[in-house]
């Protein structure tokens, strides 16, 4: 428009005003209040949109908002993330609405293997718990949120330590010596298994508060796409997003103490005094009585404290607008857990953040997810030997000798004053004068792009460009006048390691909705490289001044072991007309471990999924779902092997391992043992599945049955000597079987408004079998010896056997009196050869369980909660190593000339000495542990409805009910071995969370 | 197609494609460890491969005391695969020489004469010196003239890696004895079987015995004269110091005698030189690499460089107890001591007549109701031997100022030995001896012990049996030596707790020989178990 005539403005003015008059005589406001169908809680940024005009409005924190429409009886349409949206009609300019949750994220949709699927859609077994269903009280790990929670997922702490990790398992172990630990994966960055130097646990580094969901992938048509990594199932973590609307702040905070509620039964003071001078009596031999004191030490309770802990979080979440109209949805968080350990001076402190970002660009073709999580731990190491040395020294001795040396505490020591090398050292000062810190970084950052072609919609082109860095570093120091390291004068021993680990994706995903043949498809092509290294810096020990020990320096100053693995992918999903689903998948991996000709795996999946409901009950109202899926894959194995075990390899001896010729001293080259044709280890796993949902969903779960069979067993295994540089090599031998049964139950029996009640229970049965351990079949094989205990030297419990399970036990049958108490040494002569010998040993019993099951429930009742969860097993066994090596007259009298403590057990056996073999140590260790129990209020609005507040309490390790004797049934290791746990402590929390 | 997304694509196709590239990268080598080509690429990569041969009989791994072991498969590091301790455990333990207090699984067996294939200790035996003979035979493939050619070494370098080939052979047909006299039997590879998961071969008593001397004679004159090459490596004396020890005891190992063969050798041995050191106590100390003069064979073992559980520092630590400063040690383990069968040998016990006797500490005499030992899990009860001392004759500070590892470097062979076995052969109708110069050699031994010179009336076998006892107790001969005068299963001779009873009591005579551990015999089908078990 070259000119503006007048008479044109004129128009337009006129126009203009004719416009906005017209607009504003038939305007109308309608108001309204939106809330939560579930709870009539006020929902806060809903958007709510007129119809017909587009006009849009936020609801305030109240639910409240206003909105101008054309009439009092406009369309209103709600829509809010997490909820369905809604459309009504308003009635004379007013609208109340409850929405109705949907819980995309964690029901209807579930994150799996590269991506997210409807839950209907799923052929394999996956189980995805939401934020709201996670463990509550102080967790400062992410897996044990997941504790009872999924059927056939076994949680087991290592034990009470702060920021202590966990034994995961998923359908019990399917390796012998490869690792048993399920792949997890961090907002689609599969994270290395090992962890760093400095870190009690590389999972605590991930803030429990940021985690929106844990999908846990069982069986192979749902981890086959892992492929060479994911026999042992994969954990999936995905952190929390940005939301739509305005940025919501929300600050939660917990204060817990946690305090020991078992000790480890051992005996008094005066119950080792009046057995010493009984003896001495008995005997004649005075070589004890005059070493007793005259105190009275109850060890445990010396070296244990009740241990406060402090949680705060702070996050943000919303999406920021920029003037030119892009919408960037973010959270930031950051989070500060301070704890210290029921062992005196442990300690852990974690930092951490973590940032989601996830625009949609190139008119919302381009979708963008950056993830990024940064934290940093410290962690304080305590000399858990500590607790071992609590419940064996004496305790007629006192804490503290002031005028002595070894830092005032009070020691065994030799006729010539010093230490006594072999005796029990103080516990207390074991503690006290060392001091180990470890200091870890984390970073875990992703980029997912997620770009659909604009002249080819169906097709989209990803990326996945991640990384996950890691710097470990700290110390050990003891003091010089610790009894332990008085020789040299104290110690001092740094260590330091980098982690580089880098992931690249790519991929092209088809989906097609062919609407006339009812079907859907979709197909994911791609490609992956992954890389994994670390740079181990080595340092030599120093005495506490600083004196270099010349024994311990180092042949490199560094070492950078560094494995690679390249993959590539595809998936077919169909779906036709959502009765029948086939998924089928092919993963090819290529390993740096293995040589070349080995390298390549090829793990293929294929599944069905057949809605019943679909098919037969389409209306039948009272059936929401009903599903059956089959499926069957194959996985390998890789980790928990060496990165260069297929090579021959010389390696160089330390400073300690030389040899004089002449005048001089040659360090040694050494050949490895090494087995060149090293492959992967595979896993077939067949998969059968029923999901079900009744009554409203009142009623849901699912059922599944399985059989996994693992070939090509990476494992250590007895070879001939003089064929190999050992008598045992990693070899691909052997084959175990793992059948089960699993089952989860959601119900729901009373919901009204005021007053809900959830419950789930869920169980899982599983049966693992060695069926072979050797490459040539030998009836006379005795199996490969396992489970080495504590005391003597080098005396071992379990075996590996052709035809029972992983570590089952080999011991002798202990024989009885007539009261029923065991007779010293007596064994049964099982094979009646009138000598009892090995021989007589059987295998009997395995320590890990048959059945491991999960409770949770949780009421509503108007606005306060309680929730209860519970975990227990059955069928595990454990060997009680601390009564077998304490229970006996030799853990007083130590034969080298000292007085210890023994269990409390020795007054049951009265045994002599330690009759370490005996099946009377073999103990059921079954379970119920009630986990937790926690009670809540919503305050609702406060602060004139700017914030809503909810305060919770909880006690955590509530109870144990078992016949086990010892301080804990529960225990992480795989060989089921109980001896010293750091203990689980009780913890109380309270904590309170304000949204703004 | 706007030009941005054809520039965004094209850029994340070129990234694809770069990535997808990268089969390569795949081929990982360790960057601090070697490849068999770089190991033996110079003559010091050799050298240190040879050093790991001799280093194998002084510890137990890469790591001093221990940390990276040799040998694994549920044994102990320090208790079960060391050369040193297993050999005492098999020579020692059975005899009236030694008893422990230990209950580390199976030990007490051994003193007990009860022992069985499952035993971890035989086990570890077995496993230490078939590695040994392993590690031996890869230095052989690797050394081959065309080998050495290959890799360009030549010159002085070639010829004393070939040298070294010798002394390999020697170490080899060393660890194949101790099989021939422990186990009776062996697993049987040479250089000519590779490394893999084969099953070998088995060799016989009496064709390992063959192998064996026709090893040590056709290596006789590759090896350097004796008391030539550098302390700590073998020569001529240590090979004919074998042969000697292997023809005294060829009647046990093959049925037919050869006094003759042990003469021969003793008496090359003899001519070569060594000489009796001055005091019999300095032969088993700290700095007794000064006493090389009557030793044909050590191995060496340093308590800052050369550190294992296994090795001496076994010897100083594990019968001392709260008399370990006379050990020199910072510690004592309570665990061996001797009987009264070794007691009885000597005439008084103090060391007044005989200097050899050295069992009184400041912690514990030698009185009757302790050395008939009534309780064999009482460390105090039984006869302790002082014998072995981390202790410098010279005053000298050792090398591990903590006491924690031992300097004394294991004599193998002694030249009294040799003296010991010219006169027993002599006694025994070997040729080539004269009986007048075998009775001045036992004088030789007595005079320089302190102890009363003998008489030909004296010099019976039995005599020297007992003389044995006292020169070369702790030495790792004793159960060979009672197996040859068929004394260690017999009721003619017994020591408290002999067959596991307190008095002593007759066992099956299968117990003069191992058992062949049964998790070998299941690991390769081509072994067979010994008579009995």
């Amino acid at each position: 428009m070259k000119l503006l005539p007048g008479k044109v403005l004129q128009v337009f003015l006129l126009l203009l005003f004719a416009f906005t008059s017209f607009t504003a005589f038939s305007q109308t406001q309608i108001s309204g209040r939106v809330t939560d169908s579930k709870d009539n809680s006020p929902l806060s940024s809903v958007s709510v949109r007129v119809k017909s005009t587009g006009k849009t409005v936020q609801t305030a924190a109240d639910g409240t908002f206003k909105i101008d429409a054309p009439s009092p009886s406009a369309v209103l349409i709600f829509t809010s993330i997490g909820f369905a949206s809604q459309q009504t009609a308003a009635s004379n300019g007013a609208v109340n609405i409850a929405l109705v949750q949907t819980n995309t994220q964690l029901q209807d949709v579930v994150v799996v293997a590269y991506g997210t699927r409807k839950k209907s859609d799923l052929t394999g077994a996956v189980t995805s718990v939401g934020a709201k269903d996670f463990q509550k009280g102080q967790v400062s790990s992410a897996e044990q949120l997941l504790q009872g929670k999924v059927a056939g997922l076994q949680v087991t702490p290592g034990g009470g330590s702060a920021g202590g990790g966990s034994k995961l398992r998923i359908r019990s172990g399917a390796s012998l010596n490869a690792s048993n630990d399920p792949l997890i994966v961090i907002d689609g960055v599969p994270v290395e298994s090992n962890g760093v130097s400095g870190s009690a646990n590389y999972l605590n580094t991930i803030n429990p508060n940021d985690i929106e969901s844990i999908s846990t992938l069982k069986d192979a048509s749902a981890t086959a796409l892992y492929g060479s990594r994911a026999s042992n199932g994969v954990l999936i973590i995905t952190t929390k997003k940005g939301t739509g609307g305005k940025t919501r702040y929300n600050f939660n905070t917990k204060l817990s103490v946690a305090s020991v509620s078992d000790f480890i039964p051992v005996l008094t003071a005066n119950q080792v005094r009046s057995i010493i001078t009984a003896q001495a009596a008995a005997t004649g031999n005075n070589t004890y009585l005059p070493k007793l004191g005259s105190a009275t030490t109850d060890w445990q309770r010396v070296i244990f404290q009740d241990a406060p802990a402090a949680d705060n979080n702070l996050s943000a979440s919303g999406t920021a607008r920029f003037g030119n109209g892009f919408k960037l949805p973010f959270r930031a968080s950051a989070g500060y857990l301070t704890q210290t350990g029921v062992l005196t001076t442990n300690r852990f402190e974690r930092i951490s953040t973590a940032l989601n970002l996830n625009p949609k660009m190139l008119k919302d073709r381009l979708s963008v997810n950056i993830a990024f999580k940064y934290s940093n731990t410290k962690t304080r190491f305590a000399n858990e030997g500590a607790i071992g040395s609590a419940v064996a020294f004496d305790p007629t001795q006192p804490v503290l000798n002031p005028f002595g040396k070894y830092g005032g505490y009070y020691e065994t020591l030799q006729a010539d004053g010093k230490p006594f090398d072999l005796a029990t050292r103080n516990p207390l000062a074991l503690l006290k004068l060392r001091q180990n810190p470890g200091y870890v970084d984390r970073m875990i950052g992703n980029v997912q792009l997620d770009y659909q072609l604009p002249f080819f919609p169906d097709l989209h082109v990803q990326g996945n460009f991640g990384m996950d860095n890691a710097y470990g570093h700290g110390y050990t120091l003891v003091d010089s006048s610790a009894a332990t390291n008085y020789q040299k004068h104290g110690y001092y021993s740094p260590y330091k390691q980098k982690k580089f680990n880098y992931i690249a994706d790519e991929s092209l995903l088809y989906t097609k909705d062919l609407k006339s043949i009812k079907s859907k498809v979709d197909v994911l092509v791609l490609h992956s490289y992954q890389d994994f290294y670390t740079n181990v810096y080595n340092y030599s020990g120093y005495s506490q001044a600083g004196v270099i020990d010349s024994t311990t320096i180092p042949n490199f100053a560094s070492d950078k072991p560094e494995y690679r693995i390249e993959s590539y992918l595809g998936q077919l999903h169909y779906n036709y007309n959502e009765t029948y689903i086939l998924q089928g998948s092919v993963r090819r991996d290529a390993t740096s471990k293995f040589a070349k000709q080995n390298r390549v795996g090829y793990f293929p999946s294929v599944s069905l999924g057949w809605r019943l409901k679909n098919q037969f009950f389409k209306n039948t109202r009272f059936i929401n779902e009903l599903k059956l899926r089959g499926g069957w894959g194959e996985t390998g194995q890789q980790d928990g092997i060496g990165y260069y075990s297929y090579l021959p390899i010389y390696s160089q001896s330390t400073t300690t391992a030389q040899y004089q010729f002449g005048n001089t001293y040659y360090n040694f080259l050494r050949p490895s043992a090494y087995y060149g044709d090293l492959k992967w280890e595979t896993t077939a796993t067949t998969n059968l599945g029923l999901d079900f949902s009744l009554m409203n969903n009142r009623i849901s779960g699912s059922v599944d049955a399985y059989e996994k069979k693992t070939r090509n067993l990476l494992s250590t295994v007895p070879v001939a000597p003089g064929s190999n540089f050992n008598i045992q090599l990693l070899v691909n031998v052997g084959n175990i079987t793992n059948r089960g049964i699993e089952a989860s139950l959601n119900l729901v029996p009373i919901k009204t408004k005021n007053f809900s009640w959830d419950l789930n229970v869920n169980g899982a049965y599983n049966k693992s079998k060695i069926t072979n351990l050797l490459k040539v079949n030998d009836s006379s094989f005795k199996g490969i010896t396992v489970s080495g205990i504590s005391g003597g030297t080098g005396n071992s419990v379990g075996k590996h056997f052709v035809g029972y399970a992983p570590y089952t036990y080999y011991m002798y049958k202990q024989v009885y009196d007539a009261a029923g108490k065991p007779i010293e040494g007596l064994y049964e002569d099982l094979n009646r050869d009138g000598v009892v010998d090995d021989n007589d040993r059987r295998l009997f019993k395995h320590p890990s369980p048959d059945f491991i099951f999960g409770f949770s429930t949780q009421f509503n009742i108007y606005k306060f909660y309680l929730g209860v969860t519970a975990h227990g097993m059955a069928g595990n066994y454990l060997y009680n190593n601390f009564n077998s090596n304490s229970g006996t007259l030799k853990a007083i009298q130590n034969p080298l000339g000292f007085i210890g403590n023994a269990s409390a057990n020795y007054l049951e056996t009265g045994f002599k000495t330690p009759q370490y073999l005996s099946d009377y140590y073999l103990e059921n260790a079954s379970f119920l542990r009630f986990d937790n129990i926690n009670v809540g209020y919503d305050f609702g609005k406060i602060s004139h409805g700017k914030a809503t507040l909810r305060m919770s309490a909880s006690v955590q390790n509530v109870a144990i009910i078992t016949k086990y004797s010892g301080a804990d049934p529960e225990n992480a290791g795989d060989q089921g071995v109980d001896n010293n746990i750091y203990p689980r402590p009780r913890t109380y929390s309270v904590g309170a969370s304000i949204d703004f | 197609m706007k030009p941005i997304m054809i520039k965004q694509i094209s850029a994340f196709s070129i990234a694809t494609l770069l990535l997808c590239s990268c089969a390569k990268k795949l081929d990982l080598l360790p960057v601090n460890d070697l490849t068999p080509a770089t190991t033996y690429s110079t003559p010091a990569g050799y050298k240190a491969v040879l050093a790991k041969l001799y280093g194998t009989l002084a510890i137990t791994g890469n790591n001093g005391p221990a940390g990276q072991p040799d040998i694994s498969g549920g044994l102990d590091e320090g208790s079960q695969v060391a050369f040193i301790r297993g050999l005492f455990n098999s020579e020692e333990l059975p005899t009236d020489e030694a008893v422990c207090a230990w209950d580390d699984q199976t030990i007490k067996d051994y003193h007990s004469l009860k022992w069985t294939a499952a035993d971890p200790f035989l086990k570890g035996m077995y496993a230490r010196c078939i590695y040994d003979i392993t590690l031996i035979n890869e230095y052989l493939r690797e050394s081959t003239d065309d080998k050495l050619a290959a890799r360009n070494i030549t010159g002085a370098d070639a010829a004393n890696i070939k040298a070294s080939r010798a002394e390999a052979r020697f170490l080899r047909a060393f660890n194949y004895w101790a099989m021939l006299d422990i186990f009776g039997k062996s697993t049987f590879i040479t250089e000519d079987d590779g490394i893999g998961v084969f099953l070998p071969a088995e060799k016989s008593r009496a064709d390992l015995y063959t192998y064996i001397v026709s090893e040590l004679t056709a290596i006789e004159s590759q090896l350097l004269p004796a008391k030539t090459i550098e302390y700590g490596r073998v020569d001529q004396g240590a090979d004919w110091a074998l042969l000697a020890r292997i023809y005294l005891n060829a009647g046990v190992y093959t049925g037919t005698t050869n006094y003759t063969g042990a003469i021969t050798y003793a008496k090359k041995v003899i001519a070569a030189g060594y000489t009796l050191q001055p005091v019999y106590s300095q032969l088993f100390m700290a700095d007794n690499d000064r006493r090389k003069d009557e030793f044909m064979f050590t191995i060496n073992c340093d308590g800052a460089r050369t550190q294992a559980y296994g090795n001496t520092t076994f010897l100083i630590h594990a019968p001392s107890g709260d008399d370990h400063a006379q050990y020199g040690a910072n510690s004592g383990w309570g665990g061996y001591r001797a009987t009264k069968g070794l007691a009885d040998l000597f005439p008084d016990l103090s060391g007044a007549t005989d200097k050899r006797a050295m069992f009184t500490t400041t912690a514990f005499g030698t009185g009757l109701s302790q050395i008939t030992i009534p309780d064999i899990g009482v460390f105090t009860n039984g006869l302790h031997v002082n014998k072995y001392k981390n202790i410098r004759s010279d005053g000298a500070a050792v090398s591990d100022p903590t006491l924690g590892f031992s300097d004394v470097d294991f004599p193998v062979f002694r030249l009294s030995e040799m003296y010991l076995i010219y006169a027993e052969s002599v006694l025994r109708g070997g040729t080539g001896g004269d009986p007048t110069i075998a009775l001045g050699y036992i004088n030789a031994i007595r005079t320089r012990a302190g102890a009363t010179v003998i008489g030909v009336p004296q010099f019976t076998l039995q005599f020297i049996l007992d003389e044995r006892g006292r020169e070369l107790y702790w030495e790792c001969v004793r159960r060979t030596d009672l197996i040859r005068y068929n004394l260690l299963t017999t009721a003619t001779y017994l020591w408290p707790w002999k067959g596991g009873v307190a008095n002593g009591t007759a066992v099956d005579p299968k117990y003069n020989i191992f058992a062949i551990p049964s998790e070998n015999i299941n690991s390769n089908h081509n072994l067979t178990q010994n008579t009995g078990y």
